[in-house]
């Protein structure tokens, strides 16, 4: 489990975390959203302890970072896969950390089998490409079977299979009971990945929240329809709900009654339907309404 | 005339070619500074332009060399390829630039250090009035055009900057003198050698045994040595030219 | 419209790219894909001109890249953002490759302004994140107005508002009439953005098709059924020789048949619908079905 309380970082007068408080828990991968510039990085390198709050407190089950004897046993963390030495092999890499903290050498061995860089472990770590050093990464954060995990863009890099294979393997690691903590910029692919969210923007908290109740509290479900008499049910309907046209597919996008009433009155009226699919909104549609305030660059 | 406004903008954006200019000015200049502030009496013209043909034009090298090699090195060389797919166009009009870059702060060096001389030992003579002593000092500004133009080829066949400048600075300030002690040929090859040819031009002959060079029986006249020079360093670019285009970039 | 026919890139004895041909047609983004090591940059650099083909060739409207004379008011492109000199000025940056097409001045700033990188143009490039590099790197493809654009990972760094107002981008683009060939590696992304897909696995076309297409082909598709009176619904569809099972919450799995036509029978059997919802597997699904055998490295899922 991780606990901020009060948590703040200020860098001058700019306030990069402002009394930030959340909560980790086990057994669920936790998402990690906010804007460029609202503190994630940070707050990582923070519960991380590479850097000093100004204020507020930061535990891993119950204790700082600093105080764990043999934090990677604790604490498995990929927040940039490029700080590797360029001139060490993927082994010895992994054999120093693992001998830092009195893990087994026997791991070493074991963790790159599971991210299948075992045939290129004794290449040097500079001749990686992304991909490959996300892995190396990962390696190394799963090294001392920590019950805590904290991941920065762990898909940055990796090709679709790879991609694929962090998900399944993130679910995998929540289900055994450990806390997985994963900070991401890809809502589609965070909306797959995590069951929990805490969303920041401006240093400050925006929600914490499960996926699904985030997603529902933002947006607004719809219906799509489609009918081969689409003119004749669109009136009969535009009485009970707001009714626009998707000019793309010639379906009809209901507001504001559900399906199953859809699928009645279309059944009382003897229109025959092709389609009648409920729609939920995007995570990203419900991440863009909560965040509109803190973005910082906004393109045109 | 684009392809060279191109190359202006892209040299004059960085910070390198300044500091490179600076430094060398400072060495140039100040070498000849400290041979007038310290000597008793009057210096010989000769004496003027050791700084600039044996000291600064190392640096004109340098800074040549890495106008080709940054862009290796920052894959903006794909950048240009990408605006300019015709390699040799963009190749020669960087090699211009720098080239004329190099030859007006050849001219500025040999005439500030001459200059510089002249300020603190207001004694020498240091008229200009021969071929042989305009050459030798107006005939910098030549030199360094044409070594920046060899720097930009050997740049653009190494593509490192490292690599690039330890060859130009072993090749420039050691190896061709070091040849000159091989017993017998030693100084038979030096005559064809081109930096040697480059100091054949500038020299003053029998007047200015500072020069390096100093023995070797050229077969060139000076004019000859600069025209060898000016050939073998056309080549280098050749070569260069044709890798360049050859190469995946 | 980039056309590849017959292309090959060979690097000794390995292939990266073999005799591979596929059309990029304007007016819809068209999606590149294939795992690592399938050869996709290689044929993006000799798209561009920047690698030579070992055999074959291709054509950007009808020319090949190196024979285009101001190439970027024809092709537009991204490949790595991380291709500008550190030290120099995102404005330089674009002055000078505006110069080298004779594109007025005038441009440097509007493309600065249209990814949002003004208040920046002052700075070094250097010291720019990656999403702002991303966005520098937007604006040069932008540059010469160009027919043509391509783009490597675009997404690459840039944070959620960037990569909507990406996606966005490029669809307008293609929208315009525009040729748009996007490479990217996030298929939930891809899946968003690409109406035409071009799949590659170890430097050969794997298929070329709809975004759509692509997925019911690989993937099947079924028709989730929600009624009071399924009951009466389920024996008809059975007896029209569809397949019928259970699904989630008392629902069912069709397959075999489209909504329209469970949606004609439910009609005509004076049937109440609660649900009619298409089934689409998700391009991830497709995609590990068509590449399977052609990754290079398999991690090993689930292990």
């Amino acid at each position: 489990m991780i606990e901020a309380v009060a948590l703040r970082k200020h860098y001058g007068r700019t306030k990069a975390v402002d009394d930030l408080s959340f909560t980790v828990r086990p057994g669920r991968v936790t998402g990690f959203l906010g804007p460029n510039g609202a503190g994630k990085s940070t707050t990582m390198r923070m519960i991380l302890g590479l850097d000093t709050p100004t204020g507020g407190d930061v535990r891993i089950d119950g204790k700082h970072y600093a105080e764990l004897k043999q934090p990677l046993r604790k604490v498995g963390a990929l927040l940039d896969a490029k700080w590797v030495h360029p001139n060490r092999s993927a082994r010895s890499h992994l054999k120093w950390l693992a001998v830092s903290n009195k893990i087994p050498v026997s791991r070493v061995g074991e963790v790159l089998e599971v991210v299948g860089l075992t045939e290129v472990a004794h290449k040097n770590a500079g001749g990686f490409s992304l991909g490959m050093s996300q892995r190396l990464g990962i390696a190394g954060a799963l090294l001392g079977d920590p019950e805590v995990l904290l991941f920065d863009e762990p898909v940055n890099g990796l090709d679709p299979e790879g991609i694929l294979w962090i998900r399944q393997f993130m679910h995998r690691l929540a289900e055994e009971g450990r806390t997985v903590f994963v900070s991401s910029h890809l809502l589609s692919e965070m909306a797959q990945t995590a069951q929990d969210l805490v969303v920041i923007g401006k240093g400050q908290l925006i929600a914490q929240t499960s996926t699904e109740q985030f997603i529902a509290d933002a947006t607004q479900d719809h219906v799509r329809v489609r009918s081969p008499h689409a003119a004749k049910l669109r009136e009969i309907l535009a009485a009970h709900a707001t009714v626009t046209d998707d000019s793309a597919s010639g379906a009809l996008v209901v507001h504001g009654i559900p399906a199953q009433r859809i699928g009645e009155i279309a059944a009382e009226n003897h229109v025959v339907l092709h389609e009648l699919s409920p729609q939920r909104g995007s995570l990203e549609e419900a991440f863009m309404q909560l965040t509109k305030e803190s973005v910082e660059y906004h393109s045109h | 005339m684009t392809l060279l406004a191109v190359e202006r903008i892209k040299l004059f954006s960085t910070r390198s070619p300044y500091w490179c200019s600076a430094l060398a000015i400072v060495l140039g200049v100040g070498l000849t500074a400290i041979f007038a502030a310290a000597g008793d009496g009057p210096i010989p013209l000769g004496l003027t332009q050791i700084g600039s043909s044996q000291l600064a034009i190392a640096v004109v090298l340098v800074m040549s060399a890495i106008a080709v090699t940054t862009e290796y090195r920052f894959n903006t060389i794909r950048s240009t390829f990408l605006a300019v797919p015709n390699r040799t166009s963009a190749l020669v009009a960087k090699a211009v630039v720098v080239a004329f870059i190099a030859g007006v702060l050849g001219e500025i060096i040999a005439f500030g250090s001459w200059g510089v001389a002249k300020l603190i030992s207001p004694s020498s003579d240091l008229a200009i009035n021969t071929a042989a002593e305009w050459r030798h000092v107006a005939g910098i500004g030549l030199i360094y055009a044409i070594g920046a133009v060899i720097a930009v080829a050997v740049g653009i066949l190494v593509r490192q900057t490292a690599g690039a400048v330890a060859i130009l600075l072993v090749w420039q300030m050691l190896a061709e003198g070091l040849i000159g002690i091989i017993p017998k040929v030693g100084e038979k090859i030096q005559a064809w050698l081109p930096f040697m040819n480059a100091t054949h031009f500038v020299s003053m002959g029998a007047d200015s045994p500072e020069q390096g060079g100093a023995g070797v029986d050229f077969k060139l006249s000076e004019w000859g040595s600069l025209g060898y020079f000016a050939g073998i360093a056309a080549a280098l670019l050749v070569v260069a030219l044709i890798v360049a285009k050859r190469r995946d970039a | 419209m980039i056309e590849a026919i017959g292309l090959t890139k060979r690097y000794g004895r390995t292939v990266a790219v073999d005799d591979l041909s596929f059309t990029v047609q304007p007016g819809r983004v068209t999606g590149f894909l294939g795992p690592n090591g399938a050869g996709k940059s290689t044929t993006m650099r000799m798209i561009l001109g920047l690698d030579r083909p070992t055999a074959g060739r291709v054509l950007i409207d009808g020319k090949s890249y190196t024979d285009l004379k101001r190439p970027l008011r024809t092709v537009g492109a991204l490949l790595d953002a991380k291709w500008v000199h550190p030290n120099r000025s995102a404005r330089a940056h674009l002055k000078w490759l505006a110069v080298s097409n004779g594109l007025p001045k005038s441009r440097v700033d509007a493309v600065l302004e249209s990814v949002g990188l003004t208040q920046v143009a002052g700075k070094n490039a250097g010291g720019f994140s990656l999403g702002m590099s991303q966005r520098l790197g937007i604006a040069a493809a932008l540059l010469g107005d160009p027919k043509v654009l391509l783009f490597d990972e675009p997404v690459n760094g840039l944070d959620p508002e960037g990569i909507l107002w990406i996606r966005t981008f490029m669809q307008n683009l293609a929208a315009e009439g525009r040729t748009v060939l996007v490479s990217s590696h996030l298929l939930s992304e891809m899946a968003l953005t690409a109406g035409e897909l071009v799949v590659i696995g170890r430097g050969k076309l794997i298929t070329q098709s709809t975004t759509q297409e692509f997925i019911e082909r690989s993937t099947g598709n079924s028709v989730l059924v929600r009624s009071p009176q399924l009951f009466k619904l389920g024996p008809l569809l059975v007896d029209k020789g569809f397949t019928v099972r259970d699904g989630a919450d008392g629902a069912l799995s069709v397959t075999g048949a489209t909504s329209d036509q469970i949606g004609d029978i439910a009609a005509a059997n004076d049937v109440v619908l609660h649900e009619l919802s298409p089934q689409r597997g998700s391009l991830e699904e497709a995609f590990m079905q068509l590449t399977g055998d052609a990754v290079e490295y398999h991690a090993e899922i689930g292990k």
